[in-house]
């Protein structure tokens, strides 16, 4: 038996089988496990009393979910208004070109997420980027070198 | 946590009476722990201060609490401390040990160390002088200030739940939408539908369950108001929804709010548990024969939830489509029945307006518009934070007033509100007063409360392509005028941004943003043109300049500028030279270095590189820059 499923039954066991726990349960799936397996669509579909197909829609339309394991360090670059005017779009391209990674792509490779998000929240205090789950205020496109060398390393910075 | 069960009324007056008696004679030093606190370093701060209490002996002498956000967001961290309140902004670690012997020792005020206004060039000790806090009006927010948001007992010491015991001693249902009604009190959402009407409906609604909810789905890019109401004073929502239930006779209510806010989710989610162990929710609260359960549940990162029928979509465990309304929710919601679906903001303000009376709430205001509303005031002004004003106050006196004005030699351009179906408004408008009548005239919306207030370095071509990239990426894709309307916009309009637009094209997009106003089925779709339309109603003429003389007036542009270093002012420090990520810039040794435009892809790197007391590099139009060079080569 797969633990990957295992672990998932174990959280569906936990929940009541009304559809209004579903989204909870894509959520605990993906704190434990870091992604939403495939194999564990059918056994949610089961336990819900939905088509798999439904759960894919649902997994598919929200940002927060996703089907493939994440990475290592994830950079999220807050890209609300407040901080757009402030220039969150260069420090995007910074962070792209220092660590090598597309905007928005999940570089397995070198287990690197850089994320743009649409708005934190933190909009006083901006640019504001989250590495990983640590919040950084006021961040200027020197910082991004720093903030990158840290990551990965100062030789493999470009 | 508050270490009772309540079984009665009585036991929860008695408790606060006992609370009362306790007062305690200590210093309070409290310090701003939300979200924008902690990312600046809030939770160093505390353990700097606990260090350095023990050091001075005075552990015991002074309380520290980590409150929820104190509003002023730029000058974080910062701490209060009480009974004077005295403001400490912008503090680092090695500042606390100053701090504790002065202040807490000896009470005596640091002026060094005390907010000086950069406008005026006063020092302001407390923050009853700061003209930021002076010139607002604090109904919900002033208990930010000193409240632990993790602590009933401290919560009901600040009069919490005074509301609901008054509505369970005797009230009946009608009785307090009549209250509600009267207060003249409408959706802190955006809508501005009157809350007590909406109560009336779902109580007259019949049905044999009825649900509540509060929309904490705060989508808005620039907007935090609800993110600062749910981190600081999570209590409060909750006993406005207690309320809200016992009125309606609904025995449910849920609590939605975006995954984005993870401290938000985890106040709630204590403050939740708090009430139930409590009594304040569940079977038979206070023995008042009224049952009502709380439950949270977590966005998962969509925009389009936060539309009431999009959400209880979403809620039900669905993708959060938005569906035709009417019937709306207040007829048919959750599971199809009757359900409120009121904002953070407004249920906030229920406990205020039963323990204030509907009088006092609606004194402030404008004739349809009552009491105060809290707006995240940001971009380009001096301070930003999270404010609250009474409703009918101009833009001008909450940008001037309460912001401090622009910063050091900026000139305001145009100020947004109502996030991304919001617009965008001149400065000719600073004297429009905010209600919700007034900005939607004016082509704006009052929304959830962002205020965004840009300078001339702000290009509305490019914010409008911003909005409407963001409108088109969280288009739910359900109707074609919103998923086929936003694409077009946006491809028009970075077009335009890169200076291959036609004049034709004004007329399509107003065009299509009329189509999308008259066509959507939800709200995001109707107006998710409006940032668009009302820069082209107020700033028609910065959109004809990136089409006829292919010029962004705002510098903004990438297609449309370039840099360039001025020989008069460059040093030939070549700081710039090391610090281009493209290798764009040739140093030409003792001389000045040139930047090579086929190379550059003008990510701004050496503008901010270069030192401001040489502000060598400069930017021109690349239309300007390309003639220079001709007439330097037809020189030649």
């Amino acid at each position: 038996m797969n633990s990957l499923e295992d672990k998932a039954e174990k959280l569906l066991q936990t929940l009541p089988s009304q559809r209004q726990h579903l989204i909870l349960f894509l959520h605990l799936v993906q704190q434990e496990l870091g992604f939403i397996p495939e194999e564990v669509l059918p056994l949610a579909a089961r336990h819900f009393s939905v088509s798999p197909s439904e759960i894919f829609g649902v997994v598919t339309f929200y940002s927060a979910f996703r089907l493939k394991p994440g990475c290592q360090h994830e950079i999220v670059v807050c890209q609300g208004t407040a901080c757009h005017v402030r220039g969150a779009e260069a420090i995007m391209d910074e962070f792209s070109r220092l660590l090598g990674v597309k905007p928005s792509e999940e570089n397995l490779q070198k287990g690197i997420w850089l994320k743009s998000v649409n708005c934190l929240g933190c909009c006083a205090i901006g640019p504001v980027v989250v590495v990983d789950g640590q919040y950084q205020a006021k961040v200027n496109i020197k910082d991004v070198e720093k903030i990158a060398e840290k990551l990965i390393g100062k030789n493999e910075v470009k | 946590m508050s270490p009772v069960r309540f079984k009665s009324i009585k036991e929860v007056e008695e408790y606060q009476t006992s609370l009362q008696l306790l007062s305690d004679s200590r210093r309070l030093v409290s310090i701003s722990a939300a979200s924008c606190g902690r990312a600046s370093g809030a939770l160093q701060i505390a353990s700097a201060l606990e260090k350095s209490l023990k050091e001075y002996g005075l552990t015991d002498k002074v309380i520290l609490k980590l409150t929820g956000c104190h509003g002023f967001c730029q000058f974080e961290p910062n701490v209060i401390i009480f009974p004077e309140r005295f403001f400490y902004p912008n503090l680092r670690p090695e500042q606390i040990p100053q701090i504790v012997e002065e202040t807490l020792l000896k009470g005596k005020m640091i002026p060094e160390l005390a907010f000086k206004d950069r406008a005026d060039k006063k020092i302001y000790l407390t923050v009853d002088e700061l003209p930021f806090y002076r010139k607002q009006v604090r109904w919900l927010l002033d208990a930010h200030l000193d409240l632990d948001p993790t602590s009933l007992d401290d919560y009901l010491h600040h009069d919490g739940f005074k509301a609901l015991t008054l509505v369970l001693t005797g009230a009946i249902p009608e009785e307090i939408i009549n209250l509600i009604s009267a207060s003249g009190l409408r959706g802190r959402g955006g809508a501005g539908f009157s809350t007590g009407v909406k109560w009336r409906l779902a109580r007259q609604a019949s049905a044999d369950q009825k649900y509540l909810i509060c929309n904490g789905d705060e989508g808005d890019p620039g907007a935090y108001m609800d993110r600062g109401l749910l981190e600081s004073n999570p209590f409060s929502v909750l006993e406005g929804m207690i309320i809200g239930g016992y009125a309606i006779g609904a025995e449910k209510g849920f609590v939605y709010i975006r995954q984005e806010y993870p401290l938000a989710i985890e106040r709630m989610e204590q403050a939740i548990d708090q009430l139930r162990a409590a009594g304040f929710i569940g079977k038979n609260i206070l023995g008042s024969g009224f049952s009502f359960d709380l439950e949270l549940v977590r966005g998962a990162g969509a925009f389009v939830s936060g539309e009431e029928t999009a959400l209880i979509a979403s809620i039900e465990g669905r993708r959060a489509f938005p569906r035709q309304r009417p019937p709306f929710p207040v007829v048919r919601g959750l599971w199809d029945k009757p359900t409120v679906i009121n904002n953070v903001e407004t249920w906030a303000n229920i406990p205020l307006i039963i323990r204030q009376g509907p009088g006092w709430f609606s004194r402030v205001g404008t004739e349809q518009s009552k009491g105060t509303k809290i707006f995240s005031l940001v971009g380009q002004v001096r301070y930003t934070g999270l404010v609250e004003v009474p409703l009918g106050i101009t833009l001008g006196e909450v940008i001037y007033g309460v912001g401090g004005g622009l910063k050091e030699g900026k000139k305001i351009k145009a100020v947004q509100t109502g996030g991304p179906s919001g617009g965008c408004l001149p400065a000719s408008l600073l004297n429009l007063p905010v209600d919700y009548e007034s900005l939607n005239q004016a082509g704006s919306i009052m929304g959830s409360g962002g205020m965004i207030v840009m300078d001339e370095g702000t290009c509305l071509v490019d914010l409008t392509l911003y909005f409407l990239n963001f409108a088109s990426q969280e288009s739910c894709g359900q109707c074609a005028p919103c998923r086929v309307g936003t694409r077009q916009m946006v491809r028009i309009l970075k077009k335009i941004s890169s200076g291959e637009g036609e004049l034709s094209d004004l007329d399509r997009l107003e065009k299509l943003g009329w189509t999308m106003q008259k066509g959507s089925l939800c709200g995001l779709g109707r107006t998710a043109a409006n940032p668009v339309l009302s820069a082209l109603r107020y700033f028609r003429e910065e959109f004809e300049a990136h089409i006829v003389a292919k010029e962004c007036p705002a510098m903004v542009c990438k297609k449309l500028i370039a840099y360039e270093i001025d020989p008069e002012k460059c040093s030939a420090c070549e700081l710039c030279v090391k610090a281009c990520p493209y290798g764009a810039i040739e140093s030409k040794t003792d001389k000045i270095p040139v930047i090579n435009q086929e190379l550059c892809t003008r990510c701004g790197v050496c503008f901010s590189t270069c030192p401001p007391r040489f502000s060598a590099i400069r930017k021109v139009s690349r239309k300007s820059l390309r003639q220079n060079q001709n007439r330097k080569s037809g020189g030649n």
